[in-house]
């Protein structure tokens, strides 16, 4: 089954280093182990836009926003046996953060898609 | 299902740990994989704990294992996982095995699924997968085989016997039909974990890449290639927007990556670039077939294959008319491997039919007809063959 993880928090500044390096390593070992598809950082919310509908009424937001409790910073793309081996998965990442980055905070969500590519 | 025997055979006497153990001695490796064997060790007890049938003496062997897990080693980041693999890959997937043999201990020993997994993925008894593990198993450590990935000499050789046994595996799931038990597609899945992990070890190799490419785009159409009621849809009839985006772009990047390696004319990379033009046909009518035709060339140069050839003389009538498919089709007439196979009649008749020809079709169609051992392609060739015989 194919799994997206959003990984969401608003805590300022990047990863120590030890936390890129030991996510860096993590990513080698799963590309390799042929469970990750595809994964990327993403730039502050203030960078983008927003292009949204309320009231039938279409507009653009290009800032400022107000700050959201949890913004998306990244995301990845698995293709995983089951639920249990997803959460597994995301277990090990944020434990990674928990040991290597002290007073982070932050969700892992898991997310199945909804029409698998693959027929069960 | 799994019952209690045969699990508790597998668990105890198949765990990857105790195949190692049985190897040659000094074949045995220094760091035995710690992160396969947890793999294969969590899918073992995922199986107990799914399937609702946690009888006492379930419990008892999933305690069992968990307790041994404990004292294993939970895989380290650190661990090469590269050497490791590469060597159960090469050393499962040796060509002094069956081609069956191989893909069913690759499946035991890289994948962790379980022998009565395999068989029914299979489609065969589970003492039929059972026996050839352990005859594999047995052959492996009686030849003496050095644990460990070929040097460069035999690579070409050894690279191709692991291949040839991921594609078998993938294939396998491939032509699993909806309804099918869920492990057969799943076949398809543990092919291309096989396939990208040793991509990302072996990068520099060019067929690997092929491979994986050829496997990406086949199983981008997977949701779109059967109907509900389990028949296959037709490429030309397929539903593009149920292809799978982000596959497609990865077989895209694996083909590229290969022909990046000077690899444009390997066995799979050439079939993975005659799928990747259909990968990127937005609709049926844009496809290239002039770029199909000629990729067919090269693959029935590099392995002569009368059916190789009857698909390239589908591109050609794509690509040219029937016609010049016609001539194609009329010399592969005589060869003894099509005799009964029923794409030969069945292409010539639509091709004749195509060239206004209809009594002629009628007849090919019928022979077709009678010649699939298929039920729903059989009405539909005779639907054909019942529209020939009216326009003549």
């Amino acid at each position: 089954m194919r799994v997206m993880y959003l990984v969401k928090s608003n805590h300022p500044g990047p990863p120590t280093p030890e936390l890129g390096e030991a996510m860096q390593k993590l990513a080698e070992r799963e590309v390799k182990a042929g469970r990750m598809l595809d994964n990327g950082g993403l730039m502050p919310i203030s960078t983008g836009a927003q292009v949204r509908i309320a009231d039938d009424k279409l507009s653009l937001i290009d800032g400022p926003f107000i700050e959201a409790k949890e913004v998306v910073g990244g995301f990845a793309i698995f293709e995983l046996r089951d639920k249990e081996e997803a959460i597994a998965m995301a277990t090990e990442f944020m434990q990674l953060h928990k040991d290597l980055m002290p007073g982070w905070y932050g969700t892992c969500e898991i997310r199945f898609f909804a029409t698998p590519p693959h027929n069960h | 299902m799994l019952r209690d025997v045969p699990l508790a055979e597998d668990l105890t006497q198949e765990a990857l740990v105790a195949a190692l153990e049985h190897w040659p001695r000094d074949g045995v490796p220094e760091r035995p994989g710690a992160w396969l064997m947890a793999t294969a060790k969590r899918r073992a007890l995922d199986q107990l704990r799914r399937g609702k049938m946690l009888s006492r003496k379930h419990q008892m062997i999933a305690q069992e294992l968990e307790q041994r897990e404990q004292t294993m080693p939970d895989p380290d980041l650190d661990d090469d996982i590269g050497d490791e693999m590469l060597r159960l890959i090469f050393t499962a997937c040796h060509p002094r095995l069956s081609r069956e043999a191989r893909a069913a201990l690759a499946l035991r020993m890289i994948c962790g699924l379980t022998t009565p997994e395999i068989a029914r993925a299979f489609l065969v008894p589970e003492a039929t997968i059972a026996q050839r593990i352990t005859r594999a198993k047995r052959s492996l450590s009686e030849s003496g085989l050095a644990y460990e990935p070929p040097r460069s000499p035999e690579l070409p050789q050894r690279l191709s016997s692991v291949l040839e046994v991921i594609y078998l595996i993938f294939n396998e799931g491939y032509t699993a039909a909806r309804g099918d038990d869920w492990l057969r597609p799943q076949l398809c899945n543990e092919a291309l974990r096989l396939g990208r992990a040793l991509a990302a070890i072996m990068s520099q190799e060019a067929e690997v890449h092929g491979l994986l490419a050829l496997m990406e785009l086949n199983a981008s159409r997977q949701s779109a290639r059967i109907d509900d009621a389990g028949d296959p849809i037709l490429l030309a009839d397929q539903d593009r927007n149920r292809w799978d985006r982000l596959q497609i772009r990865r077989g895209l990047q694996a083909l590229a990556r290969a022909y990046a390696l000077n690899g444009a004319g390997g066995f799979y990379a050439l079939q993975a670039a005659i799928i990747a033009c259909h990968a990127r046909a937005a609709a049926y009518a844009d496809t290239d077939w002039q770029l199909i035709a000629s990729l067919y060339g090269h693959l029935v140069a590099l392995a002569p294959s009368p059916v190789i050839e009857l698909n390239r003389a589908v591109a050609v009538g794509m690509a040219e008319g029937p016609a010049a498919a016609l001539v194609i089709v009329d010399r592969l007439r005589g060869e003894a491997a099509l005799k009964s196979y029923h794409l030969l009649p069945s292409v010539r008749g639509d091709l004749l039919q195509k060239l206004g020809r209809c009594e002629e079709a009628r007849a090919e169609f019928e022979t077709a007809a009678a010649l699939t051992a298929n039920r729903r392609e059989r009405e539909l060739l005779n639907r054909r063959a019942g529209a020939a015989a009216k326009m003549t």
